[in-house]
């Protein structure tokens, strides 16, 4: 383990029965990262998430939070990991201001500090005037603020989110972002799982990427970026197009009203591709050049592993 | 490893709170309904049915009833709480704290005590007062009460664990608790039954626990209550220890 590593899973296996969710993962997460994993429906990012958290007992491997281990040492790296689950828990049973109290009561945090950082956290999520609301009762973007300040409670080091965006409208997404970017400038280490690829790309410093159990791809955002091999051209044309040459046809990845995109090759270079255009009598009026997106990258990666398990 | 006894405390506090917040239907409910079974049984059996001596039947009665009550209701309260945290996945924030498998059995079952013994309560003051009845020995009626509570709650905690959906806990409500605690003595003695269910019924750990419990009324028993106390308790740290392992190994809770 680095001395610097927040997380670190070591050859974390899990299997139910025939199938294997995690395939011997290992890696390190550093403190004060903003982690990124990503992954296909079924990849076993939740299933790694939840190993990390306790919630699921891997059949082999080890997995460290700060120094301690997760199965022994439960107790410390149960109050250093706060995790926002991908589910829309509620307990209807109680109101907010009750269910939080009760879970700084099950990590032994009571007294008037502890009231003033519920009250803070109340605030801060935009949950202080439905406090008393049965959790039961809440729209889904309540919720989602609700399991945030849950996991908060008692402060942790790392703070684990597991698709937090998903089925939030666009203004509580902004809020989220800005929420967690605070948290991470505050010093928190974020591992944060999610399907929207320009989320992770506008946040993680450092990206995962699952497939079928295991890991396919990790590195920073930016040199994941610059590994990729192609970039994006697009072509604007001013007339109809009635035939493309084989080369073109090949690298062909979109075709609009307005023109045409081609996934290029970074060695490739701009002549030979104005020469394909012009051998297939194309009226360009306008080529513009940009690199791989994460999603592109992502669908690269994850379109090989498919190809691969084939 | 330090232990973490203000977030049981919290747990158990929780467990309570939940209970009370329905009260109607897991407090008030019970007790009519045990009542009831009080008005008709008692009202039509009450010479018909030999018991103790100078003992009616409707005082012989009630405390059966009264640990029954305990019973269903100590079981009842661990088994539909856990399955409804499993259910609505909100049991998955006691996960995420630092309590122990023994923490969070401890809280589990001292909320189940507490509502076998409030529903209890309610139905003995009500026979108590309605029907002359009074305890001769109130430190094994305790006892009784105590122990047999945290042992279905131990028992509800141990079919919630299990279960999957509801459909598995109504089974092993109706096919398992109902026949045990119906055919443990709580409305007659073991000695009014033939030989062979006589015998039979030396077999249900149900029958030592409302046995124990009645000699704190009467000073009189099937079979001694140092038999009952030590069979209650028995099953008590049988039934604990297969939930500790449980517990322990996540066994469908940390899947």
């Amino acid at each position: 383990m680095s001395r610097s590593a927040a997380v670190c899973f070591h050859h974390v296996i899990k299997k139910y029965g025939d199938l294997s969710a995690l395939k011997g993962i290992t890696f390190d997460v550093e403190e004060g990262a903003f982690f990124g994993l990503l992954g296909p429906n079924g990849a076993g990012k939740s299933t790694l998430i939840n190993a990390m958290s306790g919630l699921v007992i891997p059949t082999s491997g080890r997995i460290e939070i700060q120094g301690f281990d997760v199965q022994k040492d439960y107790r410390q790296t149960r109050r250093l990991l706060g995790l926002v689950p991908q589910e829309l828990i509620a307990d209807p049973f109680f109101s907010i201001r009750e269910l939080l109290d009760l879970q700084s009561g099950y990590f032994g945090l009571t007294g008037v500090k502890q009231k003033a950082w519920v009250g803070e956290l109340l605030e801060r999520l935009a949950l202080s005037d439905k406090s008393d609301a049965n959790t039961g009762q809440l729209s889904g973007g309540m919720k989602r603020r609700v399991l945030i300040a849950m996991a908060l409670v008692h402060r942790p080091k790392v703070l684990v989110l597991d698709e937090p965006t998903a089925g939030v409208d666009v203004d509580l997404r902004r809020t989220l972002w800005d929420f967690t970017k605070e948290l991470h400038q505050q010093g928190h280490t974020i591992i944060l799982t999610t399907h929207y690829l320009e989320e992770a790309e506008a946040l993680c410093d450092k990206v995962a990427i699952m497939q079928q159990g295991e890991v396919k791809a990790l590195d920073s955002t930016q040199a994941l970026l610059s590994k990729h091999l192609y970039r994006y051209l697009r072509v604007t044309l001013g007339g109809a197009v009635n035939h493309l040459i084989a080369p073109l046809q090949e690298r062909l990845v979109e075709k609009d009203l307005n023109g045409l995109v081609f996934k290029l090759e970074k060695t490739a270079s701009l002549t030979q591709l104005l020469a394909w255009l012009h051998e297939s009598q194309l009226e360009v009026v306008d080529v513009s050049s940009r690199d791989a997106s994460l999603e592109e990258v992502f669908l690269d990666l994850t379109a090989e592993g498919s190809a691969d398990a084939k | 490893m330090q232990s973490n006894w203000l977030g049981c405390w919290a747990l158990f506090i929780k467990e309570v709170r939940r209970f009370y917040s329905v009260v109607v239907q897991t407090v008030f409910a019970p007790i009519v309904a045990t009542l009831l079974y009080l008005l008709v049984f008692g009202h039509v059996l009450d010479t018909q049915i030999e018991t103790y001596g100078e003992i009616s039947y409707s005082q012989f009665l009630i405390p059966g009833l009264v640990m029954m009550a305990i019973l269903q209701n100590a079981f009842s309260n661990t088994s539909s709480s856990l399955i409804q945290s499993k259910m609505h996945g909100n049991l998955s924030f006691v996960l995420l704290s630092p309590i122990s498998a023994f923490e969070f059995y401890i809280a589990f079952v001292g909320a189940a005590i507490v509502r076998g013994v409030v529903v209890g309560l309610g139905i003995l003051i009500i026979g108590m007062v309605g029907f002359d009845l009074t305890w001769q020995s109130p430190f094994w009626v305790l006892v009784f009460a105590v122990l047999s509570a945290a042992m279905m709650g131990g028992l509800g905690m141990l079919a919630g664990i299990i279960s999957d959906k509801y459909d598995h806990l109504a089974a092993f409500q109706n096919f398992v608790i109902m026949p045990l605690t119906f055919l443990s003595g709580v409305f007659y003695s073991i000695h009014a039954l033939p030989m062979f269910w006589q015998q039979l019924s030396f077999f249900n750990p149900f029958f030592y626990m409302v046995d124990g419990f009645r000699y704190g009324f009467f000073e009189q028993s099937d079979v001694s209550v140092y038999v009952s106390l030590l069979v209650t308790l028995v099953f008590l740290v049988l039934v604990s220890t297969i939930n500790l392992i449980l517990l322990r190994k996540g066994v469908k809770i940390r899947q």
